[in-house]
């Protein structure tokens, strides 16, 4: 009789909304592509290796990673694949592949399998790959020497690198609008502005990474930028060139608001992406490297956990 | 099932259903074939009732356990045929107390034989297992005195209308219970809680008797009493404390209702008004004995189950699912809802990937992101000092919207049992010592 039907017994709530993790990745994946294609298109066959190779190497690491330690396989939800894209994103079109391979091997393994996995991560898994590279082989992440082959129809010269190096007269002939459209050289899905805009939008509006962060890091490029060029004008470069140049549009929409390591509540996300914005320009005018963002997303993701601390006061909390 | 909007910026949400038009006709369910009752088991109780297994009851007789008292009352006549441990969720422990029903009718007097004006004590003694289950023994603690008594004319959950159905229909008995409770427990201050659209019968109710009618936001969770405390009376209640800690007693509307006729008629009511929501979300309001099997309801509104659909006893967000088809309607069953199997979407055991979307949505700011992980370690004294478990109402929103799947809402239920536990032992302890 009815007593022998088995019914489904789980907990409340009995609703839910549908979101889920893979979601959240491949909506990030497809909001990125607009900036990876126009890097495939700029940069041909090997921009194309270096993405393929990254996410591949990626999914690679995840799997053995999770079967060594006998965890449950964990690619299905897009995240090794999204950390892979976003580090190739990151990367000269030119880099040899054994220096993807070791990037993604510290972005899926150090930079989060170690904490735990996903959610665990103290650091961008992506970010934290870069940094370790940068300091190790220099070399390879000098866009100038890196992509010494080609030759495009617009200024050859790394905007950040001319900045630094050069001074700002060297970068008044950048002009927004072909920065915008990516013209300039830099990271395989770095460059081009107003795709990495129009996905990062897209992200927002859909919820997928959180608007208050995004907003907060680009207000503080900008007012950071500011405040220098109106104490210095013939020193540093105003906020078009910090806007649109170097990392700034990848790291304000795909890389300050990654979940892991970043803040959640409203006051803490301010501060987060202000400091993060302020510590880019800082970085870049007064620090050893030509583009601040790789440590200054380090530093935020490591005063984290103590801006998190700053809360509402929950309901009858007493005290 | 509501999904996430495509602009997942737009705050989520819900509303409380309103029970629309004026006159809903009740679904009369009869007398089944037995009934169940269940009766908490504190510590030490056996399973001893009285009247006895083998021995007959009659509608409306109390069936007693244990050395506290603690009591159903029968809502049929009937011979007792079975009595059996039951467990609850959270490690409650309940007899359950099955009554084969016959052709018999008689009817218990002893209520009606009171004689001499009703106090406190007849309300314990009587008022307990009354549809809407009333708190007796809080109006009554001397310990912690109540000021405020607040009915409830909102429901719980969503897609629950039973005490809005009270209001629009049984206003008289409304009244008279209303009255009934000022006048026994001494508390002069009566505040019913409405939805605005129940606020044009509001002039019927109270009416003469002085009553506040205030009105409940139709946002969920504004109908769960810590929001009326805090919104409406504007007294918070501090976490981990009760209601009663801060002189608020809380009623429902159906309890008042079903006080209010017990003693107009003599007789307390033992039937309770159910919404039994349809796979396809439909509802009927039935009416039916308190103690009738779900199986016996679902048959009488043309309800098939199938395997793996869930049975669930209140409301989307804080109902429990039901394994057995004999699970008997209690005294505060407001609502049944049946998911089919196809609805039912998996938990994971994901960890928190920290989206923060539990954040935005809990209304009590809990920082529900960081609790989790402390109840899903086990660390629950640390989730209740640093991470406001106490704080949490239980409104079930933060499962709902957690990209992870986890199971956020079971993990902080749990860790408040947890707490409870420990707390318990600790004090059994510390009397053993003295
Ligand atoms: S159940 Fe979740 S959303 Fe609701 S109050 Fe508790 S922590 Fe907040
Ligand atoms: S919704 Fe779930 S995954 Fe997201 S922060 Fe809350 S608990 Fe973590």
């Amino acid at each position: 009789m009815s007593n022998q039907r088995k019914f489904t017994v789980s907990h409340a709530p009995f609703w839910h909304n549908g979101s889920k993790i893979s979601e959240r990745s491949y909506h990030t994946i497809f909001a990125a592509l607009p900036a990876v294609l126009f890097g495939v298109f700029q940069y041909g066959a090997p921009a194309l290796a270096v993405v393929a190779l990254s996410m591949g190497s990626a999914i690679f690491w995840e799997l053995a990673f999770t079967r060594l330690a006998r965890r449950p396989d964990t690619i299905g939800d897009g995240n090794a694949a999204l950390i892979g894209l976003i580090f190739a994103m990151l990367l000269p079109a030119a880099t040899p592949w054994w220096v993807v391979i070791t990037g993604t091997f510290f972005a899926v393994i150090i930079g989060k399998q170690i904490y735990g996995g996903i959610g665990g991560n103290p650091f961008n898994p992506a970010v934290l790959a870069m940094a370790i590279l940068m300091i190790s082989w220099k070399r390879y992440f000098d866009f100038d020497t890196a992509l010494v082959a080609y030759d495009f129809n617009f200024d050859m010269r790394y905007p950040l690198a001319a900045l630094k190096f050069f001074g700002v007269s060297s970068v008044w002939s950048f002009n927004a609008a072909d920065l915008l459209m990516g013209k300039q050289i830099g990271g395989i899905g770095s460059t081009f502005g107003l795709g990495l805009i129009l996905g990062g939008i897209y992200l927002m509006i859909r919820g997928f990474i959180r608007w208050e962060i995004v907003i907060s890091f680009i207000v503080g490029v900008l007012l950071t930028s500011l405040i220098f060029q109106q104490a210095a004008p013939d020193t540093y470069a105003g906020p078009a060139i910090h806007l649109f140049s170097g990392y700034t549009l990848i790291a304000a929409f795909f890389l300050v608001p990654e979940d892991s390591s970043s803040p959640v509540n409203f006051v803490p996300m301010i501060i987060y992406g202000l400091a993060g914005g302020l510590m880019t320009v800082l970085i870049r005018n007064q620090g050893a490297y030509v583009d601040g963002v790789i440590f200054a997303v380090l530093i935020i993701n490591l005063i984290n956990p103590l801006l998190d601390k700053i809360r509402p006061k929950a309901l009858g909390r007493v005290g | 099932m509501i999904k996430k909007p495509f602009f997942g910026l737009k705050k989520q949400g819900f509303e409380y259903e309103a029970l629309k038009g004026d006159k809903v006709e009740l679904q009369k369910i009869s007398t089944p074939e037995s009934l169940t009752f269940l009766i908490e088991r504190k510590n030490g109780d056996g399973l001893d009732i009285f009247p006895k297994q083998g021995e007959s009851v009659k509608a409306g007789e109390k069936i007693v356990l244990g050395g506290e008292g603690a009591y159903a009352v029968s809502s049929a006549a009937g011979l007792i045929s079975k009595v059996s441990p039951f467990p609850g969720d959270f490690g409650q422990r309940y007899a359950a107390v099955t009554v084969k029903t016959g052709d018999e009718q008689a009817e218990d007097e002893t209520f009606a034989s009171l004689s001499g004006d009703l106090n406190m004590r007849n309300v314990i003694d009587y008022f307990a297992y009354l549809p809407g289950k009333p708190d007796v023994k809080a109006l009554a603690d001397s310990e912690r005195p109540i000021s405020t008594i607040v009915v409830l004319g909102t429901d719980a959950d969503l897609l629950m209308t039973t005490n809005q159905y009270v209001v629009q229909h049984e206003t008289d008995a409304l009244n008279t219970g209303v009255s009934f409770l000022k006048q026994v427990s001494g508390v002069a201050h009566v505040v019913i809680a409405l939805p605005q659209y129940l606020m044009k019968k509001a002039g019927a109710i109270g009416g003469a008797s002085g009553v506040e009618i205030r009105v409940v936001d139709t946002a969920y969770p504004s109908a769960s009493p810590y929001f009326i405390a805090k919104n409406v009376l504007g007294r918070e209640t501090p976490a981990g404390q009760s209601f009663e800690d801060i002189g608020v007693f809380f009623i429902k509307a159906e309890a008042v209702a079903a006080i209010g006729k017990a003693v107009i008629s003599g007789r307390p009511p033992v039937k309770k008004i159910v919404g039994l929501v349809k796979k396809d979300n439909s509802r009927v309001m039935v009416e039916t004995l308190i103690g009738t099997p779900l199986e016996d309801i679902f048959q009488a509104c043309g309800v098939t189950v199938n395997d793996r659909d869930r049975i669930i006893i209140g409301g989307p967000l804080t109902g429990s699912a039901v394994f057995d088809l004999r699970q008997p309607v209690l005294p505060d069953t407001d609502s049944i809802m049946i998911q089919d199997a196809g609805d039912i979407s998996p938990v994971s055991d994901y960890p928190c990937i920290n989206c923060g979307e539990c954040v935005r949505i809990c209304p009590t700011k809990t920082p529900v992101n960081m609790l989790v992980r402390f109840c899903e370690a086990g660390q629950y004294e640390d989730a209740a000092d640093l991470y406001d478990l106490y704080s949490c109402i239980e409104c079930g929103l933060c499962s709902f919207v957690c990209v992870s799947r986890m199971p956020v809402f079971q993990y902080i239920r749990l860790a408040k049992y947890e707490l409870e536990k420990i707390k318990e032992a600790e004090l059994s302890a510390e009397e053993s010592d003295e």
